[in-house]
């Protein structure tokens, strides 16, 4: 069950590229499971459609419980507006929305791919994973060492961590799509969860078919109400029938099975 | 209690047509249960992909929306209609042809669908044309199912148009559908929301003016209980709330308690 409240922030601080917002929002946090997002209601009221964030992680706040952590790029209107909050700061939002990461009932092993700052929602996922007993392998890419996500804290949760940055300033050079087949077949996964944009994330499913496992994926697509209200989010997927369809990203998805995703219809 | 088009309903607060997902999105947000009546999305005889991403664009005050995708007739009156109905909550099936036989055509086969309050037809701004449509879908329409005509807020033939669907057998006006627009790339869309609202609300005002005895309901970016109590004050016995669930989903519910508070 999602909630629409009043949130304040907590906190702000820039990491690299990113800023790193803490928010306390009652009834969300304890409501989170890694994939899924808030909808976040700018303060302007003429712009009146709603951004999606992922919620990074939830953390305890003294005094305050459980709180929210997002990651920010700060550009655009939405992004320079929510960078720019000082603590105190009240935000409408509403969450957690959207169907999470399926978790597999056996511990096997597992590899998370993110991309930039849409990999926000894997680090939550690798902690679940490994509380569960799931090997986890990583792999973080990004623009340049900036645009990292969080790569410290990746090598907590996981068993080996893989960085590439396409402009070679931290880890290997290159994209997701030149070494995931490698790092999956190292890692043995039965299981490959993705966030980045979408030919990575196409690139990863494709990977993850050819070798047998199956593969999910965190879908980012533009989302005007980010409730189910408007359907104005459309992801076009095959359904368990064979049949071609478009569903809304922010109900069926954002997460959803890499195979199921007809990557050439996503605009 | 508001009476509308010979119904009772619970209170003036209806959702707008394509802003309320399938009924039950508005669950966790208020719910259904103060709200007047759900005015479905419209409805065609036929599924319909949507116009192309992106479909949905926002603009000062405003949003730009092209066609929506159409789950057809059928799989609505099999799976949507009666989980709305099941709700408890009053129906307004919201219908969409593309020519007077398909308008006719819908209506004949709602006819039939049990728990249905009403149908909601946008007929755009052309008297005959919209008169037109009307007579197309009271026609096959038992005696009891009234029609609601929702006409584009244009002040120029709005009164016009709002006595020939009337005439044509509406039993109330909607004042206020999106206005024609494009997105930025030059395809067809709807302009909806608070930028729209004083447009609406003179029509508003004109018609109940023009047409005191009419059932008039406004709608038009009304996104506060300000708002609509300034569409009840230009005479209208109902309100429509759209645009503005998009961008927090309690609206509805919150300015329905908030009207009742006040009574």
């Amino acid at each position: 069950m999602s909630l629409h409240v009043t949130g304040e922030l907590l906190d702000s601080k820039r990491v690299g590229a990113y800023q790193h917002l803490t928010l306390v929002a009652p009834g969300i946090a304890e409501r989170f499971r890694p994939g899924t997002f808030l909808a976040v209601s700018l303060a302007d009221s003429g712009r009146l459609a709603r951004r999606s964030y992922w919620i990074h992680q939830v953390r305890p706040v003294g005094g305050h419980g459980p709180a929210l952590h997002l990651v920010v790029e700060p550009t655009g209107v939405a992004g320079r507006w929510l960078a720019g909050l000082r603590p105190g700061a009240k935000v409408e939002l509403t969450g957690p929305l959207g169907r999470p990461f399926a978790l597999p009932k056996e511990p096997v092993a597992c590899l998370l791919v993110g991309e930039d700052v849409s990999a926000a929602p894997l680090f939550a996922l690798a902690e679940r994973l490994r509380e569960r007993g799931c090997a986890v392998t990583l792999l973080v890419a990004g623009r340049d060492e900036a645009h990292l996500l969080s790569a410290l804290e990746a090598r907590r949760s996981a068993r080996a961590v893989t960085v590439v940055t396409a402009d070679g300033s931290v880890g290997q050079k290159g994209r997701v799509a030149d070494v995931v087949v490698d790092t999956l077949a190292r890692a043995r996964a039965e299981v490959v969860y993705a966030a980045g944009p979408h030919d990575t994330l196409h690139a990863v499913a494709a990977a993850a078919e050819d070798a047998g496992a199956w593969s999910q994926t965190a879908v980012e697509v533009a989302q005007p109400c980010a409730t189910g209200l408007c359907h104005g989010c459309p992801l076009p997927v095959i359904g368990e029938d064979g049949v071609a369809r478009t569903v809304r990203a922010c109900t069926e998805g954002p997460v959803i099975r890499g195979d199921r995703v007809r990557w050439a219809a996503l605009a | 209690m508001t009476r509308l088009a010979g119904l009772e309903l619970p209170g003036p607060v209806l959702v707008a047509a394509g802003c309320g997902g399938t009924g039950r999105e508005l669950e966790p947000y208020g719910g259904l249960g103060a709200i007047g009546a759900f005015v479905t999305r419209s409805i065609s005889l036929d599924a319909r992909p949507g116009a192309d991403a992106p479909r949905i664009v926002e603009t000062p005050s405003g949003l730009l929306h092209a066609p929506g995708p159409q789950p057809g007739l059928e799989p609505f009156l099999a799976t949507e209609l009666p989980a709305l109905v099941r709700s408890g909550t009053r129906v307004v099936v919201s219908i969409t042809g593309a020519s007077l036989g398909e308008h006719a055509e819908l209506a004949r086969r709602l006819a039939t669908a049990p728990g249905l309050a009403a149908i909601e037809v946008a007929v755009g701004g052309e008297p005959f044309q919209a008169a037109s449509v009307v007579a197309a879908v009271v026609r096959d329409l038992p005696r009891g199912l009234p029609v609601l005509a929702k006409l584009r807020p244009d002040l120029v033939r709005v009164v016009e148009t709002a006595r020939a669907v009337l005439d044509a057998g509406a039993a109330a006006v909607v004042v206020g559908d999106a206005l024609p627009a494009a997105l930025p790339d030059g395809r067809p869309a709807g302009l909806s929301g608070p930028a729209i609202r004083p447009i609406s609300l003179r029509c508003v005002t004109e018609v109940h003016s023009a047409l005191p005895d009419a059932d008039v309901v406004g709608a038009g970016g009304i996104a506060t209980t300000a708002d609509a109590r300034s569409f009840l004050a230009a005479g209208a016995v109902a309100v429509q709330v759209g645009t503005a669930l998009l961008h927090d989903p309690t609206t509805a519910a919150r300015i329905a308690a908030e009207l009742t508070e006040e009574t």
